[in-house]
């Protein structure tokens, strides 16, 4: 494939600007125009604004200084810089210990199930459906600390302790963390379920004519299948899950004390909370190095797993 | 190949999350049609429809009075993330109000119009009371002009008080009694907290602030031009091991320990606390979005320490201010409008019972316990004035306007105060939630965390 489009455009003949018009490139660019006006306007432009806001001091309203290196020394020397690295480092890993592999078992299971296939998959995508603001309201009431909230009610039936949920420190995060698998998972199902059933049937075949059960299917077909669906998901998921924003800032707002002040929920503050919009500066130099930190991390993910990823 | 162009587009997408932040701007101004146009902050949103319709009267009466300006009202409630937005966005009406804890930050970072003119020209001018005035001036500049100034009080549910066995007429005086009376509450009936106070979005710092002051603490001290932070003082280690008795001894705080000014405002309107601090005039939001009955509301002093002599009431309130991105124009209409509508029920007979009338007619609160914006006898001859139009019951209010004239007033904190208070935030919190929570351990670290941003001030 690589080859012959490489071949095709050495026999080409040599562009002018004329051969671009009559080869349909103004109309492609035509097309592109909206394209292009939207993501510069709404994307990139940002992007140019907030590297070079980063090193100004600004509240947008009177005229910005630069102050250099500055935002970035400030947001270093916070104390609350490392908590927030802390709380989200822990935020990716709890939801990737829970929400990484459940949409998985969930679609490897729905995918075997014969009857009412579609019924299965509505009710996962449910919650993806629900309001993210409402899901989380509903999920606070759920999470009520009284003994007679909705989980303690619950936990009470089967004779253990109500708990705290939201309003311990050290059970705040998980609890966050259960609610956004809950509602990002359905998403990931549906993704997964679509891979599997882009696995030749053939496959299968064989593997039961080899004699293989239900599990060794799953374990010698099915994953080795979805390997590429696999790491684009997981880097997706770290990558969305280091910028965790909406839970911690509708359930607890950072709190109790720190424990889920994640590092946008840090972005927000300097920009807005503390500052009353005098700190644009140190919030776009944490969201940069945020960006910088991330883009870092899938290059050296995708270079790491680049072997195990081709087929 | 494949690879290294999923690498691009995974660092676009990275990089497309950094752009969050970005201003644009744009402004408002004069029309063709030969009138000024301003747009002037109505009500906090969701407030009830009457008072909607009560404020649209007021902006007729106005638009009537001054032909040549035009009047747009925006539902407008003060919270620090979205008045940045507006501002930097443009969107933020001509006339808006700040809190008296924000006004000088924001002043002094140009995000008020000086005001100095406009407002010399009114006649009331000087008559200003100078020590609420502070709170909008720098140097000679104004940059707005205060209303509504309030102390803080304890707002209590008296329902709750007569259905637990207290007399809501006899509300606690010292903080033991608050203490005992919460523990009554929390008893007798169940599913509600007999006290509490904020904890959440810097308000748990301005909560604590608050009964320290009445304690007769102090947050930060000035000498000889230098702030020191002093958090991690006696008083305030009081006020906190009180809190956490409340918590862990009595169990009588509930099990609520994330609430913010409208979350507690809520949980106090649906009967679940029974006291909180507040503002003297939270009543006015609690009828318009919590559906409060006056008739069951009371408020009371904070307990002051008489044997401290620095005991006293933190004091607040709104600053009415212009944005600095109005035209001249509209500053001068702008300020036309704070005086008709926030200052003239203060000055004038007809207009103080105009207004009254019109709260009232719209089923709004009138007669909430603020504080003087000028002197005392012109508060009282307002008063006087719409005496026939008060509906929410004196003598519910009274355990604190019997007093509140004779204590002793004091201000907020005023280097970075948001920063302080976000700070104290954690502490009410680890407080409230962790019963071996090192309150020394905790008020050192602000102490030491705030006092380097106040020493990195130039």
């Amino acid at each position: 494939m690589t080859v012959t489009t490489h071949d095709r455009q050495l026999s080409r003949p040599r562009r002018t600007p004329l051969t671009w018009v009559r080869g349909g490139g103004l109309s492609s660019l035509l097309f592109l125009l909206p394209m292009l006006l939207i993501f510069g306007i709404f994307s990139w432009w940002p992007i140019v604004r907030s590297v070079v806001m980063s090193f100004q001091h600004t509240n947008l309203v009177s005229a910005p200084t630069w102050v250099g290196w500055d935002n970035f020394v400030q947001v270093v020397n916070d104390p609350l810089f490392w908590t927030a690295v802390g709380n989200t480092a822990w935020f990716a890993f709890l939801a990737l210990l829970l929400g990484y592999p459940i949409p998985l078992i969930a679609a490897v299971l729905m995918s075997e199930v014969k009857r009412a296939k579609g019924l299965y998959s509505a009710l996962a995508y449910l919650p993806v459906v629900v309001p993210p603001v409402v899901a989380v309201l509903l999920w606070k009431f759920f999470y009520d600390a009284r003994p007679d909230g909705v989980f303690n009610t619950i936990l009470g039936w089967v004779g253990i302790p109500p708990q705290p949920w939201i309003q311990s420190a050290t059970q705040a995060m998980p609890s966050l963390v259960v609610e956004a698998t809950w509602a990002a998972a359905g998403g990931t199902i549906i993704i997964y379920l679509a891979a599997i059933t882009g696995v030749a049937p053939e496959l299968y075949d064989a593997a039961e004519v080899d004699g293989a059960g239900i599990w060794r299917k799953i374990w010698h077909v099915t994953l080795p299948q979805l390997r590429s669906v696999l790491l684009i998901t997981l880097i997706l998921q770290i990558i969305g899950t280091a910028q965790v924003f909406l839970e911690p800032f509708l359930f607890t707002g950072g709190g109790p004390v720190d424990s889920t002040v994640t590092i946008l929920l840090l972005i927000y503050r300097y920009a807005f909370q503390n500052s009353l919009g005098g700190d644009y500066g140190a919030a776009t130099a944490l969201s940069l190095m945020l960006a910088a930190f991330l883009a870092v991390l899938s290059l050296v993910y995708f270079r790491l797993t680049k072997s195990w990823s081709q087929n | 190949m494949k690879s290294s162009l999923r690498i691009t587009a995974v660092a676009a997408v990275t990089l497309a999350g950094a752009g969050l932040l970005a201003g644009c701007s744009s402004s408002g101004g004069d029309s063709g049609d030969g009138k000024v146009h301003i747009t002037v902050a109505s009500l906090i949103p969701g407030s009830d429809k009457a008072a909607f319709t009560a404020f649209d009267d007021r902006v007729k009466e106005f638009e009537k009075a001054n032909p040549n300006i035009d009047i747009k009202s925006e539902e407008y409630q003060w919270t620090g993330p979205t008045f940045a937005t507006q501002l930097a966005g443009g969107t933020l009406p001509d006339v808006f109000n700040v809190p008296f804890t924000d006004s000088q930050s924001l002043l002094q970072a140009g995000q008020l119009a000086d005001i100095t003119a406009e407002v010399k020209k009114l006649p009331y001018a000087d008559k200003f009371n100078e020590n609420v005035l502070a709170v909008a001036k720098s140097g000679d500049k104004i940059y707005g002009i205060p209303y509504g100034p309030y102390a803080m009080g304890l707002s209590y549910n008296r329902e709750i008080f007569q259905k637990a066995g207290l007399d809501p007429d006899k509300p606690p005086t010292t903080w033991d009694e608050v203490r005992s009376a919460a523990k009554t509450i929390s008893e007798k009936v169940p599913g509600v907290a007999g006290y509490m106070q904020m904890t959440q979005g810097n308000t748990g710092g301005w909560e604590l602030t608050t009964t320290v002051y009445a304690r007769g603490g102090r947050m930060e001290t000035t000498d000889g031009g230098k702030t020191k932070v002093t958090t991690d003082n006696p008083v305030t280690k009081e006020a906190l091991q009180w809190l956490h008795d409340l918590r862990w001894e009595d169990d009588s705080v509930g099990s609520n320990f994330l609430l913010d000014w409208s979350g507690i405002n809520q949980a106090f309107g649906a009967g679940q606390i029974a006291m909180y601090p507040s503002g003297s005039d939270v009543l006015t939001s609690l009828v318009q979005q919590n559906n409060v009955d006056p008739a069951n509301y009371g408020l009371t002093m904070l307990p002051i320490d008489s044997s401290n002599s620095d005991a006293g009431v933190l004091v607040g309130g709104n600053v009415a201010a212009v944005s600095p991105k109005s035209s001249q124009a509209q500053k001068e209409a702008a300020v036309k409008w704070i005086d008709f509508y926030y200052m003239q029920k203060l000055l004038d007979k007809d207009q103080a019972i105009a207004d009254a009338k019109v709260l009232v007619k719209s089923n709004q609160p009138v007669g909430v316990p603020t504080l003087p914006v000028f002197d005392k006898a012109t508060y009282d001859q307002n008063m006087e004035w719409i005496t026939g139009e008060i509906n929410v019951p004196q003598e519910n209010v009274a355990p604190f306007t019997d007093k509140i004239f004779d204590a002793s007033l004091v201000p907020e904190p005023n280097k970075h105060t948001q920063e302080l208070y976000g700070a104290l935030d954690s502490v009410v919190q680890a407080v409230l939630t962790d019963k071996n929570a090192n309150i020394d351990q905790l008020l050192k670290k602000v102490d030491s965390d705030i006092q380097k941003l106040v020493d990195a001030d130039k």
